[in-house]
C-alpha cells in the first residue's frame, strides 16, 4: 500500500528532479557494459514510464518490467468464479477498483455483470467487506481478496474480525499471490535476462528482505530494495549498476525510511495465523510452487469455494490472454519480461484500456496500460 | 442508500409520490419550498417565462445533475446544477442570466434535505447573478432515482465580441489554468468511498463568469474557454488538440494541485488531470495577452501551463498529441482516462 508519506509530491520535494538528473549523469559514467535489470513491482513501473524515467538511462542499461501486479496474474479461472458468484442474486461480492475491470476467460468483467443486475460493490479497506455483511444478513457477502504481501495483512484482520464475531454471511475468495516465488521464477526460466533486481519496497516492509537475501545467495545477482519516488527508483538503479560494475552480488536496502529487514512482525504474525503458503496459478506465468496463500485451520471456513462448493481452479484457465485472444497477446512474454508491450502486435490497436485482451492493459499498474498512458503516439 | 420510511409519527418528513401528484400535496411543496426560488414567484405559476433582453446575442446550454453523494464537502447537487450550468455559459463569453430548474424527486427522500440543497441552490444562483424564472417537479417512486436528479438550462447574454471556440486556437497561443485541478474529484470520490480525509477536502465549485468577466474588461479577448468538469484537464486538452488540429506542449511542474490532492491521488493511483472540477477553466489566449492575463489569473490560483504548437514528427493522419514535458526532462503524452475512475489495489 502507498503512504501519504511516500507520495509522489514535486513541489514539496524541492530539488528531486535535478537530482535525478544528475544521478542519470552519473550513471552514464560509471556504466562500462550492457546491463538487463528488472524493477519487480507494477507501482514501481508505472511511475518510471509516468516520470520518463528509462527516457534519462544510459544506452545498454536495459529495463524490463516484472509481473509485480497482482491484477494483472490474477488467473482468469478465479475472475470467473467471482462473475458465477456475483450473478447469484443471493450475492454481494465486493472487491478492490481495479479488479472490477478485469475480464475472466470470456469478455465479461465485474462491471459489465453489474451493468446486467448483478451486486458489485468496490471496496477501499477489505473491513468494509464486515460492515456490509452487517448491514446485509440476508446476502452473502464475497470479499475477491488479492494482492502481493502488501494487502493479505489487511485480509487475514477481516478474516480475524470475521471469526471473532461471529458473522456469518462473509466468506472470502482469495487470489493472493507472494512475491519471492515469482523471482525465483523469473530466474529459474533458461531464457532468463535479468541480471539485478530493484525489489519492491512495500512487500519488504510487510515480510522484511530475509527471503531476498536467500535469493541473492542462490542466484548470485545484486538486489536492490526500492521505492517508488522517481528519485527514489533512480538511486536504486544507480547502486544495483554499480554492484553489477563490481561484481558483488549483494543485497542492498535503498529505502530504510520504510523497510526493515525484519518488516513488520505484527502483519506476519497475522499472515502466518490465517494463511498457508501454497502452490498457485499465475495468469501469464503458470503454476507457481509456494506461489500463493490460501486461508488455514478455522479460518478455511470462510473460503468462498468451499460455502458455494466451486470446483477447483482449472489449469488450461490460467492461460496469457483475456478469452480467446492466447493468439495475438503476449501478456505472458510481457509478465515475464522477455517481451516489452510495444513488441505487441496487439498495443495500442486491437488492444486498449476499453477493451484490454491482456490484463496489463487492465491494471492502471500494468506494463501495457502504463505504456499506453504514456507513451503512445 | 435510505433507509426504509418511518412510521408516522417519527418526525422524519419524507417526499411521497403525492408530491408530484398535482394536487393539494404537490401545490404545498411548490408553494412553501420552490417560490422562494423564483426572484419573481408569480413566474413559477405560469406554464412559461416570458423574458426580457437587452439585446438578442444569447448563450443557451443545460445540463444534468446526478451526482452521489447529494451532498459533499464544499459543495452539493444544487450548488453544483447552478454553477454548472452557468459556467457553461460562461465559457462562451456569456453573462448568466435566466435558469430554469428540472427536479426529480425519488419518493423517501427527507424534506430537510431537499430544503438544504435548494437553499445551497438559491445561494449559488444569487452568487451566480442569474434569476430562475422556470421549473419542472416530477416525484419518482422509491429505487427509480438516487434522491435527488437536477436538470438545469441557462440563457446568457454574450459580451464577448469574437465567437470563443477551438476554431480561434492558433500555434503560439499560451495555455492557462484558473486555479488548483482536482478538488471536485477527490472530494466526491472521498464522499461516495467513505475515505476519511483529515482535513476534509473541499470541492472547487464554483461560479467561473466573475473570471471571465475580469478578463473580457482587462481588456482580452480569449481565444477558447473550457470548464474541466468530467474527464479533468486531460480530456479538456485532447478534445482542443483535436478540434484545432494542433499539438498542446505542457510543463508538467507548472500544473497547480495542491499538496492533498496530489497525496490522495497518489494514494489512490489516481491522476489529477484526469480529476473532475467544477470551478476551474482552461484558458488559451494569443502571447501578447499572456501577462494581463496572469495578472487577472495569478491573485485566483491560476498558473501558466504550456503552449500551442505546430504538430511536429508525428505519423500522416494521427491526431495531435498532448505532450507533457517532465521535470526530469523527459517528456509523454496525456490521453484521457477510460472508463470510471477506480481506485487501485495497493
Amino acid at each position: 500500500m502507498v503512504s501519504p508519506a511516500a507520495a509522489p509530491q514535486t513541489s514539496s520535494q524541492g530539488d528531486a528532479p535535478s537530482q535525478v538528473r544528475r544521478l542519470a549523469r552519473v550513471l552514464a559514467a560509471r556504466i562500462s557494459r550492457p546491463w538487463t535489470l528488472m524493477e519487480v513491482c507494477g507501482g514501481q513501473t508505472h511511475a518510471i514510464v509516468r516520470s520518463g524515467l528509462d527516457q534519462l538511462l544510459p544506452q545498454g542499461l536495459r529495463l524490463i518490467h516484472g509481473p509485480g501486479c497482482p491484477v494483472c496474474v490474477t488467473p482468469a479461472s478465479t475472475l470467473d468464479q467471482a462473475l458465477d458468484l456475483a450473478r447469484l442474486p443471493q450475492v454481494i461480492l465486493c472487491s478492490y477498483g481495479d479488479m472490477l475491470r478485469v475480464p475472466g476467460s470470456g469478455r465479461e468483467d465485474l462491471l459489465s455483470v453489474r451493468a446486467a443486475g448483478a451486486d458489485v460493490r468496490l471496496l477501499t479497506t477489505p473491513l468494509q467487506a464486515l460492515e456490509l455483511a452487517r448491514r446485509h444478513p440476508e446476502r452473502q457477502v464475497v470479499f475477491l481478496a488479492v494482492g502481493f504481501e502488501t494487502t493479505a495483512p489487511a485480509t487475514a484482520l477481516l478474516a480475524r474480525h470475521t471469526l471473532a464475531t461471529g458473522i456469518g454471511n462473509l466468506s472470502l475468495l482469495i487470489a493472493h499471490v507472494r512475491v519471492a516465488p515469482a523471482m525465483e521464477a523469473i530466474l529459474a526460466d533458461p531464457g532468463n535476462a535479468v541480471q539485478g533486481f530493484l525489489a519492491a519496497g512495500h512487500v519488504c516492509a510487510v515480510v522484511g528482505t530475509a527471503g531476498l537475501q536467500l535469493l541473492v545467495d542462490r542466484w548470485q545477482l545484486p538486489v536492490v530494495v526500492s521505492g517508488f519516488e522517481p528519485l527514489e527508483l533512480m538511486t536504486a538503479l544507480l547502486r544495483c549498476v554499480l554492484l553489477l560494475e563490481a561484481g558483488e552480488p549483494r543485497l542492498l536496502n535503498a529505502y530504510k525510511t520504510v523497510v526493515r529487514p525484519q518488516g513488520n512482525p505484527a502483519a506476519i504474525a497475522l499472515l502466518q495465523e490465517v494463511f498457508n503458503i501454497c502452490d498457485q496459478p499465475w495468469r501469464g506465468l503458470g503454476t507457481l510452487a509456494d506461489g500463493g496463500l490460501t486461508l488455514r485451520g478455522p479460518y478455511a471456513a470462510l473460503d468462498a469455494r468451499r460455502r458455494f462448493a466451486l470446483t477447483a481452479d482449472d489449469p488450461l484457465a490460467t492461460g496469457q490472454g483475456a478469452g480467446g485472444t492466447e493468439g495475438v497477446c503476449i501478456a505472458g512474454a510481457i509478465l515475464r519480461g522477455r517481451a516489452l508491450p510495444t513488441d505487441c502486435q496487439a498495443f495500442g490497436r486491437a488492444c486498449i484500456p476499453d477493451h484490454p485482451l491482456g490484463a496489463p492493459m487492465v491494471s492502471s499498474e500494468g506494463a501495457c496500460a502504463a505504456y499506453f498512458r504514456y507513451r503512445r503516439g | 442508500m435510505t433507509s426504509p420510511p418511518p412510521p408516522d409519527g417519527t418526525g422524519v418528513e419524507r417526499i411521497r409520490l403525492a408530491h408530484g401528484g398535482g394536487g393539494t400535496w404537490m401545490q404545498r411543496l411548490i408553494e412553501q419550498e420552490l417560490l422562494p426560488l423564483y426572484t419573481d414567484p408569480a413566474l413559477a405559476r405560469h406554464d412559461a417565462a416570458r423574458l426580457e433582453l437587452p439585446h438578442g446575442r444569447l448563450a443557451f446550454s443545460t445540463d444534468s445533475y446526478v451526482v452521489t453523494p447529494l451532498e459533499f464537502p464544499g459543495g452539493d447537487i444544487g450548488r453544483l446544477a447552478v454553477c454548472g450550468t452557468c459556467n457553461d455559459l460562461a465559457m462562451a463569453g456569456a453573462r448568466p442570466r435566466f435558469l430554469s430548474l428540472g427536479l426529480i424527486l425519488e419518493e423517501g427522500l427527507e424534506l430537510e434535505r431537499l430544503r438544504r440543497i435548494l437553499g445551497s441552490l438559491a445561494l449559488a444562483a444569487r452568487e451566480c447573478g442569474v434569476a430562475i424564472v422556470t421549473g419542472d417537479t416530477k416525484v419518482v417512486e422509491r429505487g427509480k432515482a438516487d434522491g435527488l436528479y437536477i436538470n438545469s438550462s441557462g440563457i446568457g447574454l454574450l459580451e464577448a465580441l469574437r465567437p470563443i471556440g477551438p476554431e480561434a486556437i492558433r500555434a503560439g497561443d499560451q495555455l492557462l489554468v484558473s486555479g488548483d485541478l482536482g478538488r471536485h474529484g477527490v472530494a466526491v470520490l472521498a464522499a461516495r468511498h467513505g475515505l476519511q480525509l483529515n482535513p476534509p477536502l473541499e470541492s472547487d465549485c464554483a461560479p467561473l463568469w466573475p473570471l471571465v468577466e475580469c478578463l473580457l474588461q482587462a481588456p482580452i479577448q480569449p481565444h477558447c474557454l473550457r470548464d474541466l468538469t468530467r474527464g479533468g484537464l486531460a480530456a479538456a486538452l485532447q478534445e482542443l488538440a483535436q478540434a484545432s488540429g494542433l499539438e498542446l506542449a505542457l510543463q508538467e511542474d507548472c500544473l497547480p494541485v495542491s499538496d492533498a490532492v496530489a497525496r490522495c491521488c497518489a494514494l489512490l493511483g489516481l491522476d489529477p488531470v484526469h480529476l473532475a472540477n467544477e470551478g476551474r477553466c482552461l484558458l488559451v489566449v494569443a502571447p501578447e495577452d499572456l501577462e494581463t492575463s496572469l495578472a487577472v489569473l495569478r491573485p485566483r490560483g491560476g498558473a501558466w501551463i504550456g503552449t500551442v504548437r505546430q504538430a511536429a514528427d508525428t505519423a500522416p493522419g494521427a491526431p495531435p498529441r498532448v505532450l507533457l514535458r517532465t521535470p526530469y526532462g523527459s517528456e509523454r503524452v496525456l490521453v484521457p482516462s477510460s472508463g470510471e475512475l477506480l481506485p487501485r489495489i495497493c
